[in-house]
């Protein structure tokens, strides 16, 4: 088979890749772009091409609508599509291998853009794989998508803004909360206010942040505040959330749904497993890409944008995007280095304001000590069943490092690829040995990036020529 | 600055290295395992754990069937039962012409007096492998074969090394080697090391280390890659290869399929490190989905490669070294030094402790690397 060929691969089609591609192909380069979702738009923009024309669109907000003019200029600027296209593996060269409907395929290209946005920070708990616990990110995308809204009321524990605006849009859509867990600890509103002069250049955002919590405050749900452990109880499935704050102060309510969330972090697996280096995010605990001005990794053409470069939200994603493609455009000779120079110097002057808001963010929602010191019950490892008790005794004995406690425990060999457990294994071993976890670091990723099935890999092997 | 000395140091903290130290430990030696990472850092780490004597090269038939004994009472020798289950080995033949090369080598093997393979017919081969595909027709068995679990394995031989008191120096790598009067002084960063006889252990790195020492072996490097899928309900019980294919197919005791068969990935010595090769490892799981069509929808979980090291006749090096006194090497397992493990420390031990060892390994002599090859 002849590999498809491009100039560009963008992986992922939400603020950041859109961006990118528009700004790629107005430069006059090839660009591919694949999703994983049937549409366009990310996770922000979810589904908002069939969203746009319903009374939905406006339950979700402005910011949210934004998103169908975006998804328009994309789609009419010339770069192929792939929706519902699973990338699996980057092999250098650069030889990016995916699967659609049951079929693996090849794609060449010359420079590769990232714009695989974030996940949801793992938060593991005693329960929280019980029928009836979920995150508000997944319960966020099955309101975008499905319009569904939970038939009981739900209780929500957490931090951060993704819960505020869950909770908003839950309620226009009218769905009940009983209540809300908040995790935030004591004290960060302070810290965090220390960032509050630059962060009023972004007042816009700071009033939508409080226009949430005045809103929730309107509707007079129960909030616990300070809430530093979690317990999800029930036998089959969920039936009582048991929380203790820190002040000591404990409770116990009865619960047909949880959705929890702690903050988002990047998602790094691709440039993990082509090599590229990562360094600690010291603000929001996290690791991220080490990258150059305009997006380029330790691997030459190999470029991240969006919240997988660093969490900064939709538009400063979109900002990454349009500087990333420039210099793509600028390295495949299709601009002059100065033109691309030029062209950046406002995107760099919108990303500065665009990011004024993030130390003020990062500090105010800093996730609380336990998201990373599970009780030893807690399942850390929700794939191969391994508690964070096991991985504490292992990591005691020998002082192994985060490769051979998988290889040790089987925690983190499972399909997720770690994606649950690998910071909270990080983070284990660095509290047992009294190492700092940006030493620790996450243990290898092996490919395939996503599950792909025999039967799909075996197809690439029928497109091959006879040899 | 403070040099330690031992009666043996061995070098690699792969399982031919800890089985070797556990067997010097126990034939009484001070001995320290030096492992430039940790232990089972490479091939050991990366195994499928096939525990096989099915069609092996004739020269390795006796010590491999050794071996086989030692599995069977692997719990007695490490204090674990390494995972090993017995549920045999299959070689299936998807034609006539592909069964009839199996019927001549039960036929050689018969000869020479071994009665560990056996030809079983279309019928025998689906009640022992029933997913497999019906168009297959027949099947050369050892029923006595099997597979581990390859960490449970490394923990149980490093436990064992630990309880018979040898000295695992991780993180410690051989960078230079001087000769003394009757010794080796080994330099590992800070660390010296001084001992009478070295084992070189060292995997796909061993002929780097054997020039250390002076004694250039030619040798190549293997990275073979593996899948590993979702865990599965119980599909299949023994391993399962297939003649003119690169399969190796079995179940965990996870559930989870292990699919090798020795297909090729890229190493990089210098770096340590080897990536998968995903055109290639396609013909794998198109064999797999070729003689287990019940598989076609089962997802990969993680694929990877291991380095080691391989001669170019596949056969291991397990002997003295000619040139350098007080040097033993093992390694060069070619892709199938599991199931020796257990054996070669006993050889290794055989050899340090009384210059000699009783069992057939002639064929391993490192000289026959060495020496001039003969034009055909």
């Amino acid at each position: 088979m002849t590999p498809t060929d491009t100039d560009l691969l963008i992986v992922g089609a939400g603020p950041a890749g859109m961006a990118a591609a528009v700004m790629a192909r107005h430069c006059g380069l090839s660009v591919h772009v694949v999703d994983d979702q049937s549409e366009p738009g990310g996770q922000v923009w979810r589904a908002i091409e069939t969203v746009a024309a319903t009374q939905r669109a406006a339950r979700l907000g402005a910011a949210y609508q934004v998103g169908a003019d975006r998804a328009a200029t994309f789609r009419s600027c010339g770069a192929i599509f792939e929706p519902q296209c699973q990338l699996w593996q980057i092999e250098p060269g650069f030889k990016a291998f995916t699967t659609r409907a049951g079929r693996a395929g090849k794609i060449g290209a010359k420079a590769i853009i990232l714009a695989t946005g974030a996940q949801e920070r793992p938060a593991p708990f005693p329960g929280w794989t019980l029928p009836g616990v979920m995150t508000v990110g997944a319960a966020q995308i099955l309101l975008k998508t499905a319009d569904s809204v939970p038939e009981k009321p739900v209780w929500i524990a957490g931090c951060g803004p993704l819960t505020l605006l869950y909770a908003t849009q839950l309620l226009a859509a009218g769905g009940r909360i009983a209540g809300l867990l908040d995790t935030t600890p004591r004290a960060r509103l302070a810290t965090a206010l220390r960032h509050l002069p630059r962060a009023l250049g972004r007042l816009g955002d700071l009033a939508k942040g409080l226009g949430w919590a005045l809103a929730l405050k309107r509707a007079g749900l129960p909030t616990v505040r300070h809430v530093c452990e979690l317990q999800a109880e029930g036998r089959q499935r969920l039936e009582r959330v048991c929380y203790r704050c820190d002040n000591g102060r404990s409770g116990e309510v009865a619960a047909d749904v949880l959705l929890v969330h702690e903050g988002v972090v990047p998602n790094i697996h691709v440039p993990l497993t082509l090599g590229c280096n990562v360094s600690w995010h010291v603000d929001q605990q996290c690791f991220v890409p080490v990258l150059d001005v305009w997006g380029e990794t330790s691997k030459q053409n190999v470029f991240v944008a969006g919240d997988g470069a660093g969490i900064g939200g939709a538009e400063v994603a979109e900002i990454r995007g349009r500087l990333a493609a420039l210099r793509v455009a600028s390295r495949l000779g299709m601009l002059s280095e100065d033109d691309a120079v030029a062209a950046a110097r406002p995107e760099f002057v919108a990303l500065a304001r665009a990011l004024a808001l993030r130390p003020f963010l990062d500090a105010l929602f800093a996730p609380r000590l336990q998201v990373f010191a599970p009780a030893d019950e807690t399942l850390a490892c929700r794939c191969e069943e391994v508690t964070a008790g096991e991985l504490r005794a292992r990591a005691a004995e020998g002082r192994p490092g985060v490769n051979q406690l998988k290889a040790f425990t089987r925690a983190g060999m499972g399909p997720c690829q770690g994606r649950q457990c690998a910071y909270t294994m990080a983070h284990i071993i660095a509290a047992i040995q009294h190492r700092p976890v940006a030493e620790v670091g996450l243990f290898r990723m092996r490919p395939p990036l996503k599950p792909v099935t025999l039967g799909e890999l075996a197809s690439l092997d029928e497109q091959e020529p006879a040899r | 600055m403070n040099v330690e000395t031992f009666d043996v140091a061995v070098i690699g903290g792969g399982l031919h290295g800890l089985s070797s130290a556990l067997h010097l430990a126990r034939a009484g030696r001070r001995v320290v395992v030096l492992e430039r990472r940790w232990t089972g850092r490479h091939a050991s780490g990366a195994t499928a754990a096939g525990v096989r004597t099915l069609n092996r090269d004739v020269a390795e038939i006796p010590i491999s069937l050794e071996a086989m004994e030692m599995w069977h009472r692997i719990g007695s020798i490490v204090g674990d039962d390494c995972g090993f289950h017995a549920h045999g080995q299959i070689r299936v033949a998807e034609s006539d012409g592909n069964m009839a090369a199996l019927r001549q080598r039960e036929a050689r093997v018969r000869a020479l007096g071994y009665s560990h393979e056996e030809i079983i017919n279309a019928v025998e081969l689906r009640r022992l492998v029933p997913a497999l595909s019906p168009h297959c027709v027949g099947a050369l068995v050892a029923r006595r074969d099997g597979a581990a679990d390859p960490h449970r394995t490394l923990l149980a031989f490093r436990r064992a090394c630990e309880t018979a008191g040898v000295v695992l120096a991780e993180a410690c790598g051989v960078d230079r080697v001087d000769r003394g009067s009757d010794h080796w002084l080994l330099a590992c960063g800070e660390r010296r090391v001084r001992a009478p006889v070295v084992v070189n252990a060292a995997g796909a790195w061993a002929a780097r280390i054997a020039l250390l020492f002076g004694d250039p072996i030619p040798l190549e490097v293997r990275a073979s890659m593996m899948i590993v899928t979702e865990r599965l309900a119980p599909l299949v019980d023994p391993v399962v290869s297939v003649v003119g294919r690169a399969l190796s197919f079995k179940q965990s005791d996870q559930g989870t399929l292990v699919i090798g068969g020795g297909l090729q990935g890229t190493a990089d010595l210098e770096r340590e490190s080897s990536v998968v090769d995903f055109t290639e490892l396609a013909k794998g799981a198109r064999a797999a989905r070729d003689l287990f069509p019940a598989v076609r929808g089962v997802r990969i979980a993680r694929c990877w490669t291991g380095i080691e090291a391989q001669t170019r006749d596949h056969l291991p090096v397990i002997g003295a070294s000619s040139g350098s006194p007080g040097l033993v090497h093992a390694f060069g397992f070619s892709g199938h030094g599991f199931q020796l493990v257990p054996v070669v420390g006993a050889i290794v031990a055989d050899l340090v402790t009384n210059g000699t060892t009783a069992r057939a390994i002639e064929a391993f002599t490192p000289k026959r690397l060495t020496a001039q090859r003969v034009a055909a």
